[in-house]
Order: structure tokens, then sequence, then C-alpha cells
């Protein structure tokens, strides 16, 4: 089976300082994996150089198109690049106003892709922001009110919906439950690893909280000062870590 | 041919943060297990028992030697190998539950089925029988586990392990925390799958139980490092 | 005497301007960049398309100019004199004898024909201005094709007001690949875009030019349930009696008294000399 993603050698300097070195892995499709690390450990910057925010210094990022096969995503175009992220790509940011129009409705904003890739209907487009509102669990009612009106975790939850509506395989995660209440990050973890399974998603999420990644990811990446320290099965990581700094993260969470 | 085989199957733990201490637990471990066959790992409190039976399920990495489920050595297997077979081949009842919070009983116990792509209708029948077998009331069915008693979450954990029909199942204390109605529920569940082919590697304390349903004892301590207590 | 150049604009800047008016012929819809000069009539009194006639003109031209489709406006009557005084061609209200006409927000009833040009006054030449600020962001979005916003925007207007509420400016897709602000011309002139006639557009301003050769497809956005309707006021003139005109409405008095009127007076005019008589029309002279 080809891999969804091979991403080889992907480093990034700040001048003088590491972002991150030497990232080398494979996702296959409906695979989940969290990369870990505290802050300064280059998790964030690996993200976004996977996700094409940032350019990479050196390395690969293959991803396995539907009309090409593998394409390094580092060497693309711009303009494939940038529909490669309306259509196969999603970014959940950690803030939900920056991954959201606060100023368009929910269904503006659920439409958008849709409107993006040539959906020309609006009673199609209406409809379908209606079937991902229920989805995410928004009231259906509030498909015209703006994302200011929102909670938080509705925020986020229709930020979701609309990096979804297209039908992505590859989603990148930001600190999705950061800054949520726990009892909101719960019910969203839940939405996130059911439309994970129903959509055969495979995803990159990067988070500081271990608890979320052992509940959503099937396999681990922990970095430290921008190297990845040690990868595996999440379980497998978290409940027999073999590096010592794997070994001190997990004995310092906090039990409640 | 067998379901599960172990060869020359070492651990040793090595604790950077506490000052490097190296400590060897086992060495040269050796059994398989034959579908419709259940083992039994027996041996004093500490001496590996459920070390041996997580290096099984890929949740410990074995330092030395193979580990064989339907063929697939999980010591050198890729991650979505061993992700593969967890799905479709190797269930594993563990002694403590762990769920997503707030997620409704019914909905835990169906989880196994709807990874392999079953239809929700089909899992959430199946898992309301095995739930009713094992006397949790349909009121509870809604409610997230994490509110409930020990024996309770110990009989969705089961529940959730028997949902799909896995062809090694590693089951450590099934009868734990258990009543005589639900613990006779508990062998019989296990005596099914044996009946169906299942290879069966369990922990038990029961030693009645463990008479019952197993064909075989293995005595972890017979792996320990020569020289240990 | 006349002391100014040839339509007031100095040699090197009326060839500067044909650049990048042949540019924008060349790349329909596309927005060129120009170096808009100081001319003497403050910003936002149709700088823009003063210096694209200027650049055009040439003393064989006759040039007609309007402002909301008419030709005696105060607007309208000094940009005609600008002309007659820089550039000493010849003038005219009727549509019929125009090479060129100089147009703020209307374009004309009458079917322009091959060798006139139709030059448009643009206030912002951007459509996608209102919904995305950064001239860094619509630049991209122009370039790469990328227009979903722009139907974001007349979704919204659907799901806010049960109908696309836009009723001028509105946005057209030019040889299907650039989308483009007509400038502020009533929707239902959108039709008459295509057209025989050369249609330039300057935004003195804003400092860009663009064009549209004759005979372009244009296609008003829309959605397939919700089409585009180039809609107008449900009355006939009450001069001429046209039906298919576009029309003013003009308050008569302090009792709420009303009447409707082509806004192209040449057109009127054409129409009642040929004996057509409104509801309040008279009799032509």
């Amino acid at each position: 089976m080809t891999p969804l993603l091979q991403v080889r050698d992907i480093s990034k300097h700040y001048g003088a300082r590491i972002g991150c070195t030497d990232v080398g892995f494979d996702l296959y499709p409906g695979e989940v994996m969290g990369i870990v690390g505290e802050s300064g450990s280059g998790k964030s910057t690996l993200l976004n150089c996977l996700a094409g925010h940032l350019p990479p210094d050196r390395g690969e990022v293959i991803f396995d198109t539907r009309a090409d096969g593998p394409v390094d995503t580092v060497t693309m175009s711009e303009p494939a690049r940038r529909m490669l992220a309306r259509t196969d790509w999603a970014f959940v940011h950690q803030h939900a106003r920056d991954g959201l129009r606060m100023t368009v409705s929910a269904g503006g904003n659920i439409g958008e892709r849709l409107m993006a890739v040539g959906t020309r209907h609006y009673g199609d487009i209406r409809s379908r922001a209606t079937d991902w509102l229920e989805r995410v669990e928004i009231d259906e009612n509030r498909i015209d009110d703006r994302p200011s009106a929102f909670s938080g975790g509705m925020q986020q939850r229709l930020q979701i919906a609309r990096n979804l509506v297209t039908g992505p395989r590859l989603v990148f995660m930001d600190e999705p439950t950061g800054g949520l209440d726990v009892s909101v990050q719960a019910r969203l973890l839940d939405l996130v690893r059911g439309l994970v399974r129903e959509m055969g998603l495979s995803a990159l999420i990067v988070t500081h909280d271990l608890a979320v990644v052992r509940l959503l990811a099937d396999r681990l990446m922990v970095m430290k000062d921008g190297h990845v320290v040690e990868a595996g099965l999440t379980d497998q990581v978290l409940d027999d870590p073999q590096h010592g700094y794997t070994q001190l993260l997990v004995s310092s969470v906090l039990q409640v | 041919m067998a379901m599960i085989e172990l060869n020359g199957v070492a651990k040793t733990f090595v604790l950077h943060n506490q000052g490097g201490a190296v400590i060897e637990v086992m060495r040269d471990a050796e059994f398989s297990v034959a579908p419709g066959e259940c083992v039994a790992l027996s041996g004093a409190s500490g001496a590996g028992k459920s070390t041996l039976m997580r290096m099984i399920y890929g949740n410990y990495l074995a330092s030395a030697g193979q580990i064989r489920v339907a063929g697939v050595d999980l010591v050198q297997a890729e991650p979505r190998e061993i992700l593969a077979l967890r799905r479709e081949t190797l269930g594993y009842v563990s002694q403590f539950l762990r769920v997503v919070p707030r997620v409704p009983t019914l909905q835990v116990v169906a989880e196994p089925l709807l990874t392999l792509g079953v239809d929700a209708e089909t899992a959430q029948v199946r898992a309301a029988d095995l739930l009713r077998r094992l006397r949790i009331p349909e009121p509870l069915w809604g409610l997230s586990p994490t509110t409930f008693s020990g024996g309770e979450q110990q009989r969705v954990n089961i529940a959730r392990g028997f949902a799909h029909d896995y062809p090694a199942l590693l089951l450590d204390e099934p009868t734990a925390s258990l009543d005589a109605k639900n613990r006779r529920t508990v062998l019989d569940l296990i005596l099914d799958a044996k009946a169906r082919g299942a290879a069966i590697v369990g922990i038990f304390h029961d030693a009645k139980a463990r008479a019952e349903v197993c064909d075989r004892e293995i005595d972890v301590s017979e792996f320990a490092p020569r020289g240990a207590a | 005497m006349n002391e100014y150049n040839f339509a007031y604009l100095d040699e090197q800047t009326k060839r500067m301007i044909r650049r990048a008016i042949l540019k924008g012929l060349a790349i329909p819809g596309y927005q060129v960049p120009f170096a808009s000069r100081e001319m003497p009539m403050p910003y936002g009194w149709g700088t823009g398309g003063v210096q694209v006639s200027a650049a055009t003109l040439t003393p064989d031209d006759t040039l007609k100019v309007i402002d909301q489709g008419a030709d005696d406006t105060t607007n309208a009557v000094s940009i005609r004199k600008f002309f007659e005084r820089t550039a000493g061609i010849e003038t005219t209200e009727e549509t019929e004898k125009a090479t060129v006409i100089q147009t703020r927000h209307r374009i004309p009833e009458q079917k322009l024909r091959e060798d006139q040009i139709l030059v448009y006054q643009v206030p912002i030449p951007e459509p996608l201005r209102f919904l995305e600020p950064r001239e860094t962001e619509t630049r991209k979005m122009h370039s790469l094709e990328e227009y979903g916003l722009m139907h974001v925007k007349l979704y919204e207007d659907i799901s806010q007001h049960g109908q696309i509420a836009t009723s001028y400016a509105y946005p057209v897709r030019v040889s299907e690949r650039y989308v483009m602000d007509p400038s502020p011309i009533p929707k239902f002139d959108n039709p008459k875009l295509e057209m025989d006639a050369i249609q330039l557009f300057g935004a003195g301003r804003e400092q860009r030019i663009y064009a549209v050769p004759p005979h372009t497809k244009l296609v008003s956005l829309d959605f397939e349930d919700y089409p585009f309707e180039a809609s107008k006021a449900d009355h006939a003139c009450d001069l001429c009696g046209a039906q298919d005109s576009y029309l003013d409405e003009l308050i008569t008095d302090d009792q709420g008294g009303r009447m409707f009127v082509c806004s192209d007076t040449d057109y009127c005019r054409c129409r009642r000399e040929a004996g057509h008589i409104g509801r309040l029309g008279v009799p032509a002279q």
C-alpha cells in the first residue's frame, strides 16, 4: 500500500536555532499521528512545514495525490498547493478565528470550500451546510448566524465542519482542544474520532496534552529541541517509554 | 499452526530518570497457543504476567525475541501492521477500563465493530446483547461508564473485548471484582470463544476459574533472569 | 489658441496609458496598474475616465459625455467643455454621432457600433475589495482564479435577503477568466456589456485600467437556482413610453407625486422625436 504521506529529512532552522531537524516518517490512510512535545520542541514548526505554511530548508513531503500519484508538495507550484489545501487537505487551527471568516455566516463558512471548487447551486450548498452542522452537533437553526455569536467549542466545531466538507484525506490539527473548557474537549475529541473513522481520514495532530494524544492518535512522535526522540504506537510510547525524555514527560502528567 | 507464538522473548526496563536503573524482568520466554486453546499465565505477583501479556499486545516493546500472532511478528512489524492486527485479530481486555469521557456505554462497547466498518445499527445490537448478558441495566447504556462501580466498569470492559470475534484474545484478570453470577457469564463467554477457535491467553487469580477454562498453565517465573530472587 | 497639448496630457503620458489599455485589451478584465496623473479635477470626479479618454481621442473624434445617462448634468457638461477646450474636437449629445463616449455609471440604451469606444469612470476597480481588504490577497486570488469568496458574498445575500441584493456594480466573469467590477452601472445594464464597441475602464484614484474587447463573452455571477436577472422599475417612461429602458424616478411634488423617465436622455429624446409619447409626455417640437 502506498503511504498517503511520506516525509523525508525535513529540517527548518531559524538562523542558528533549530526549528526542527531530520524528521522522517510515513503516514498511511486512516492513521492518526500525534506529535507531542513541550513549548519550543519544534512541533508547530514541523506541522507548518508539512502543511505548506512554512518552507522547510531541506526535505520532502510527498503526498499521494488523486490525480498524479505521489508528488512532493514542497516543490509544488503555489496554485497547486493552494488547491490541495482547499480540497484534499484540511488545517484546523488552535484558535477558531484563524480558521474561520468571522464576518460570514456559519453556512457561508462551510459553503466557501464548496463554492471555491465550483459548486453553483445555492440550495445544494445550503443543504450540505445544514448536514454538516448536524454532524458537528451545532443546531441547524444557527446556519445564518455569524461565528462571533458562537461559543469557543462551537467555533471549533464549525472550523472542523468547514474543513471537512470537501472530504479531505489528510487533516492537520494544531492543538485542536487547546483553550477549550475541559467538558467541551471531551465531546470534541469524540467527534473528531468519529469523523476520522467514518471518513477514513488520516490526521497529524500537534498537542502538548498527552491525554488528547492517547485518545485520538494511533501513533506518536515525541519531540524535544527540534528532534524526534521517540516514535511508535501511542499506547506503547506512553506505557513503555524508552527514551529518557519521554519517560520524564509521561511521569510528569498530573493525575486527576 | 499456532495462533500465538513466542520465541526467545526478553524484557528489560531502563529507567533513565532514576539513575539509569536497569531492571531485567524476563528472558528466553517461549510458548505457543493453538486455535481453540486457552493458556493461563501464572506466577507470583510481580513475576511479569501482565508485562508478558502487554508485550504480546504490542503495548510493551520486547527487548529481544519474536512474538508471532497469526504469523505477524510484533517485534519487527510496522505500526500499521500492529494496528491492523489489533483491529481484526488480536483482542485485549486489560484490568482497567479506559474510555473517552462522556461517551455512552453502548457506544463504548460497539466501538470495536464500528472500527471494523460494521454499520452502526448492527454494532449497537451486538453491544446491547453483550451488555444484557453481563447484566448491565439498560438505563445505564446511555451513560458514560466512568461513573460506574468497579465491577460494572469491568463488565463493560469485557463486553467491549468480546464485541468482535477475535481469533486471538488476551484477558487480564477477567473475573476479578465480579460476583458469582457474572463470573459464570464471563467464563461462558470464554468457553464460547474457545469453541469457535479463538486462541486465548489469560491471567486468572481465581484458581477454580483457571481450572475450568484453561487447558494448561505457564509459570512466568520460569522466564525470570537467573539469579533473581 | 489652445495652450494645452492635445487633450491636456503630454504625449509620453498618453503613450503610457495606451500601453496599459493595450495590455488590458489583451487580458480582458485584468486590472492593469498605471501611473495616474494629477488632473484638474479632484479624485472621485472621473479622473480615470478622463485620462483614458484623453489618451484615446484623435482630432477626428466626436465625443459624448454622460453622467447617469444624462448629457446635461454639471459633471457631464464640465468634462465635455474640458475636452472642447483642450482637444478642440467635435462634441455631441447624440449617441448615434459619437465615436468616443465617456460615461459615469450607465451604458447607453442604443446599441453601440464597432467603430465606437465606451470609456467608463470607475471608483473602486477591485470586485473583491469589500470582502478582502488586502490588496496582496486579492491579487493572488485573481492570479490563481480563486473566486470562491465572490460566491460567498452572493450566498450571504440570498441567506439574508432571500435574493441576491446587489443591484449595481454587479460582478461579471470575463472570458471565463477574470472577475471584474463593471463600475457602478445598474445590473440592468450588465447584458449590454456584450457589445460590438470597445469598452475601456479607468480608475484614477486607484490607478487601474482594464478593458473588454468587442464581442467578448461575459457572465454575471449567480447561482443555478438563483439566476441573474437584469431588473428595472416596473414602469414605462412617462415622457416617451419606452418599456425597455432604465428609468430614473423623479419626485415631482411634496405630496408623493412621482414620475419615471428614461435615464438615457438622448434615447428618450430620439424616441419622442420619432413620435412616441408617454403618459406625461408632450409631442416633440
